[in-house]
């Protein structure tokens, strides 16, 4: 744990080592600490929330990408059963870097969709660490097919760097891939919930984030372009990124204010990666909650009022 | 259309000019030719040695695609606004209104097209990259919602890098809001033609370029989602001859014919023509005249 902790985070940890340090010595000398430790623990917890009320918007770009935090498959397991994983686009080949399939919500059958990042370098080669090809969006619009047809909600969790740039997912039109899942979502005959999970990175998590509700865990992020990117282009300097990070607007009390994100997911203190079983424990029942409100809504209904929200996203004058 | 006639002033560097009296004489960036300006303005910029699409104003189009005097400018008042607080967007804002021909990086409105009513979106790369931002999506928005309300057919001629990063995930909901009224249309049955120029990449890509019922792209013509620097930052290689070219894409199967800038018109009257059933026009251009064997 203490070895990943991001550079912000080294007072908690090492507040935990110091904690973990006394719970050994009372073990190995049969010794009574819990009145040294119980000033300790209230320390921690307060030091915790006080470093996360306070995060920088690119901290929270670190907490977002942190190598611990919960990903598509721990929400999987730990939010939904039964679910049964389906594979492939039927055209080209299966995409790892989208994971997506069949499963139950509190009894409910839902469509399951989202980027899988990896947990190890051998792992993250494997999925392209969350960064889909084509086939991957072609796959997830295959599944959202599939979820109208028997009408069944879609339920998709975002976190992505973004699209692969790469030479094969440009052959394979990565831009028409993801073109067209826009346009289909935006008239599926289903309820769509998108989550965001960690990163949303610009159209590559697009492709599979339009929906009648978005939402957002407290320090996941979502933005047109990587705070990286923004500043090479913009300063020609990458080391920028914390300026940049401020100017996008990414966090998700950014996007509740700019009417693209309808709900904040609180996380533990210390972040999802911090207890990932609480972050599942957090996401069920909103998910349920949105859901329930959805499927109740006549499918003409619901693709009318999607469509009416995202004609309103935009700012600008009319002189 | 003086309007935009008195814009197009030389455009050559101090040195060239000493070499070329520059109000009378060009050269094509890609072979070196040298012709009379004159000679490049009447074949629509492109090269007659070697058949390069030099970048031409966005307001050419009118003269390549409408009927002489149909054209009526939509929206022209709408503006972007920093909605951010995002560092020298306005600044960047101001600058590209004084250069451009437009209020933003687009402009839309009605005309004829060989006679047929067109609903048409030019953008203008000259604002800002022909980025997509809010002013861009609404505008695309409203011209698409005409065209489903008046079934009209639709064209875009895209020009563009992508999404507006000064307006931060607002202008990646454009691709969302352009995609609701595209999806409109495909189910009303109007036909969309998407016309791509060079460069159309990022989310312009992304969304309503990649979405055309029939999707024309200009020879030579950088046409992808990412940007050939990223990808080749991503794969550190060097990217191989034509890749994201127009001609790469058709035979890749993402775009379906690479037409002459000359040919656009006569090829966007012929499809739509087929495309409600309607007889042919007397003296219409031959199908293969579109085709890239014949030497685009
Ligand atoms: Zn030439």
């Amino acid at each position: 744990m203490a070895s990943y902790a991001l550079e912000f985070e080294k007072p908690i940890a090492e507040l935990e080592r110091q904690i973990d340090e006394l719970k050994r010595l009372a073990t190995d000398r049969e010794l009574d600490v819990q009145r040294e430790i119980a000033p300790l623990a209230e320390k921690l917890a307060l030091l915790r929330s006080e470093i996360y009320r306070n995060l920088t918007p690119y901290q929270r770009v670190q907490v977002a990408r942190h190598p611990r935090r919960p990903y598509t498959l721990d929400y999987l397991h730990g939010v939904f059963s039964d679910f049964v994983e389906l594979h492939g686009d039927r055209l080209f080949r299966d995409d790892p870097a989208i994971v997506g399939g069949l499963a139950r919500l509190d009894g409910q059958s839902v469509v399951v969709i989202g980027q899988q990042k990896g947990r190890d370098t051998k792992d993250n080669l494997r999925r392209n660490f969350g960064m889909p090809h084509p086939e991957g969006y072609r796959k997830a619009l295959r599944l959202m097919k599939m979820a109208e047809r028997f009408g069944l909600p879609v339920v998709t969790l975002i976190d992505t760097p973004g699209a692969f740039p790469g030479l094969g997912a440009e052959e394979r039109g990565q831009a028409e891939a993801i073109a067209r899942n826009i346009e289909e979502m935006a008239v599926l005959r289903t309820p769509i919930v998108a989550v965001i999970i960690g990163e949303g990175g610009s159209g590559g998590a697009l492709a599979i984030a339009v929906g009648d509700r978005v939402l957002m865990f407290e320090n996941s992020v979502y933005s047109v372009i990587s705070p990286e990117g923004c500043a090479a282009i913009l300063w020609r300097d990458a080391s920028l990124r914390e300026r940049a990070a401020e100017s996008l607007k990414l966090t998700a009390p950014d996007l509740i204010g700019l009417g693209v994100v309808d709900e904040i997911i609180p996380e533990p203190a210390g972040g999802a990666h911090a207890d990932p079983e609480a972050a599942a424990l957090a996401l069920g029942p909103v998910l349920k909650r949105h859901l329930a409100e959805l499927v109740r809504v006549r499918p003409e209904k619901l693709v009318r009022r999607r469509a009416e929200k995202y004609l309103r996203m935009g700012k600008f004058e009319e002189a | 259309m003086a309007w935009f006639r008195k814009d197009r002033r030389p455009r050559t560097s101090q040195r060239e000019r000493l070499e070329i009296p520059a109000d009378v004489w060009d050269k094509c960036e890609a072979c070196g030719q040298v012709a009379p300006k004159d000679k490049f303005t009447r074949a629509l910029g492109v090269c007659a040695e070697c058949g390069h699409h030099r970048r031409v104003e966005a307001a050419e189009y009118l003269n390549i695609l409408a009927d002489e005097g149909t054209w009526v400018a939509l929206d022209g008042k709408l503006k972007s606004v920093d909605a951010l607080g995002f560092e020298h967007y306005k600044d960047r804002l101001a600058a590209s209104l004084k250069k451009a021909s437009s209020s933003d990086a687009v402009f839309t409105g009605t005309a004829r097209l060989d006679g047929m009513p067109v609903h048409l979106a030019v953008m203008d790369f000259r604002f800002m990259g022909g980025s997509m931002g809010s002013v861009v999506g609404e505008k695309i928005a409203r011209l698409a919602q005409r065209s489903v309300d008046k079934r009209v057919p639709l064209i875009i001629v895209s020009a563009s890098g992508g999404a507006r990063m000064q307006e931060g995930v607002l202008s990646l909901m454009q691709l969302a809001k352009t995609s609701v009224v595209i999806a409109q249309l495909r189910e009303h049955g109007i036909p969309f033609i998407s016309i791509c120029t060079n460069p159309t990449t990022g989310g312009t890509t992304a969304s309503y370029a990649m979405q055309g019922d029939v999707i024309l792209a200009e020879p030579g013509a950088v046409i992808g989602f990412a940007g050939p620097r990223v990808i080749k930052q991503t794969i550190g290689q060097d990217l191989p001859e034509g890749f994201q070219t127009a001609e790469f894409l058709l035979e890749h199967g993402m775009v379906d014919a690479v037409v002459a800038r000359g040919l656009l018109r006569a090829t966007c009257a012929q499809i739509l023509r087929l495309l409600r059933g309607a007889p042919a026009r007397e003296g219409e251009m031959a199908p293969t005249g579109a085709a890239p064997e014949d030497g685009t």
